[in-house]
């Protein structure tokens, strides 16, 4: 099949705006931006501004934290942690969220943690069919990818053929458990520590271990084994 | 609602498109909806399964097409409506209808701290029994409301074991529709691969949903 709904769907969106405004950069294939869109949202926040209904300086402090200070490396370091110390991982598998609250991390959309383990018998990953859910506290914000159909689509019904598109191909004898944040528990995945790390600081284990690895769609890789997902 | 948000078993979505270090929103107006949703949703008008809910009203062909923040911009300005925060008139015009009160802003710069560090739980504790114990063999309901729900349709009338207790939390399907949190149990619910899927998957994985009460008989 060369043509598939969505490319379809993007090849008519782009057309149409092409037609209206022939000079649009379309820089994100995966979604075609209307072009006054930018502009609807600014009018409308001058709009709430005025009306007094939302302060800017809010609005502000909302952004710069998930735009510069909650993101993965908050996760990186709830791993490192809990490969160097294995009760602080009992913790964090029992009870996440005051595992996870140790290290200084928590609230919003990571009101109620669960963290799942991989082991070379069993791969965790996890998705949100229904909507987006992701746990923000230690992630930060969803990448596009994990909001965009195929990957909410696929993944309950293929996901080693998600994983593939990944780059992990998994043996067949390994048991994959995904987790469909149904609920307002949201999932972080404990992966598998490396070969090659024993030696290695929490801070050093820590700069291993990617964002990917902690939603289940990759691995974390050893250390000087190349680029990591 | 059987929608389109419904999406999990549907196949013919392409592949996964990946971006390497791929940054969680691209443009400058998608930051803003993101902001300006939280500073609206402190007003306390409605609640994160109402914002849910509106984002699958929006049609389908439309919800397809539009990339994730597009989408919870056009059920936020649906929402602002329906609260009547905004009249269409002022939409359209750009300003505030003649005779307009400022408001105080709900949001303040320390309550935009205190959300992000707190968030809004969901769990209730209150006295609820549960229904089911970890190990039970369940069936999810074979259920189609047209509101709000959180059961998705390749679940349905499959059978599970439940895994875990959560405890106590909001229903969405009652929440959604302003009809009350009905507190309740949430499990986590395994489901064999090939039980939802038939031989094609594989007989060694599994699907976890969490599901409420509500959402599961006994089996």
């Amino acid at each position: 099949m060369t043509t598939n709904r969505r490319d379809f769907l993007t090849a008519a969106v782009t057309a149409a705006g092409a037609a209206l405004t022939p000079e649009l950069p379309h820089t994100h294939e995966h979604q075609a931006v209307p072009s006054d869109l930018a502009l609807r949202v600014k009018a409308l926040e001058s709009l709430l501004v005025e009306k007094g209904l939302v302060d800017r300086a809010a609005l502000d402090t909302l952004i710069d934290a998930y735009e510069h200070k909650i993101g993965p490396r908050n996760g990186a370091r709830v791993v490192a942690r809990a490969w160097s110390d294995p009760a602080y991982k009992q913790r964090l598998l029992t009870n996440a969220d005051a595992a996870i609250a140790e290290l200084g991390y928590g609230g919003m959309q990571g009101e109620h943690m669960v963290v799942v383990e991989n082991t070379p018998q069993v791969h965790n990953m996890i998705v949100c069919t229904l909507c987006s859910c992701y746990p923000w506290p230690v992630l930060g914000l969803p990448p596009v990818w994990y909001k965009s159909a195929p990957y909410r689509s696929r993944s309950v019904i293929d996901p080693r053929g998600v994983l593939r598109e990944f780059g992990l191909d998994l043996p067949a004898d390994v048991e994959v458990r995904v987790w469909d944040s149904t609920a307002e528990l949201r999932y972080l995945v404990l992966p598998e520590r490396p070969a090659g790390t024993a030696q290695l600081s929490e801070e050093q284990l820590a700069a291993l271990v990617t964002r990917d690895s902690m939603v289940g769609v990759g691995k974390v890789a050893p250390p000087q084994a190349g680029v990591s997902a | 609602m059987n929608g389109v948000h419904d999406m999990g078993g549907m196949q013919d979505m392409g592949a996964v498109q990946k971006e390497k270090n791929e940054l969680a929103l691209h443009e400058r107006w998608e930051w803003r909806v993101f902001a300006l949703r939280r500073a609206m949703g402190a007003w306390g008008k409605w609640n994160i399964d109402v914002t849910r809910h509106e984002v699958e009203l929006v049609p389908p062909a439309e919800y397809l097409r539009m990339g994730y923040s597009e989408r919870q911009f056009a059920a936020f300005l649906a929402l602002l409506a329906k609260t009547r925060f905004i009249a269409s008139e002022e939409l359209e015009a750009g300003k505030p209808a003649p005779g307009y009160r400022v408001a105080t802003p709900a949001l303040t710069v320390e309550k935009a701290a205190a959300l992000i560090a707190k968030g809004v739980p969901t769990s209730r504790d209150v006295p609820v029994s549960p229904r089911f114990q970890s190990g039970q063999r369940v069936r999810a309901r074979n259920i189609h409301p047209v509101g709000h729900t959180r059961l998705p349709r390749y679940a349905r009338g499959k059978l599970g074991v439940i895994d875990r207790d959560h405890g106590v939390f909001v229903f969405p399907d009652t929440n959604a529709h302003y009809l009350g949190e009905k507190p309740q149990h949430v499990y986590s619910v395994r489901f064999a691969a090939r039980e939802l899927w038939g031989e094609q998957a594989s007989s060694h994985d599994s699907v976890y949903l969490d599901m409420w009460d509500d959402y599961l008989d006994p089996a």
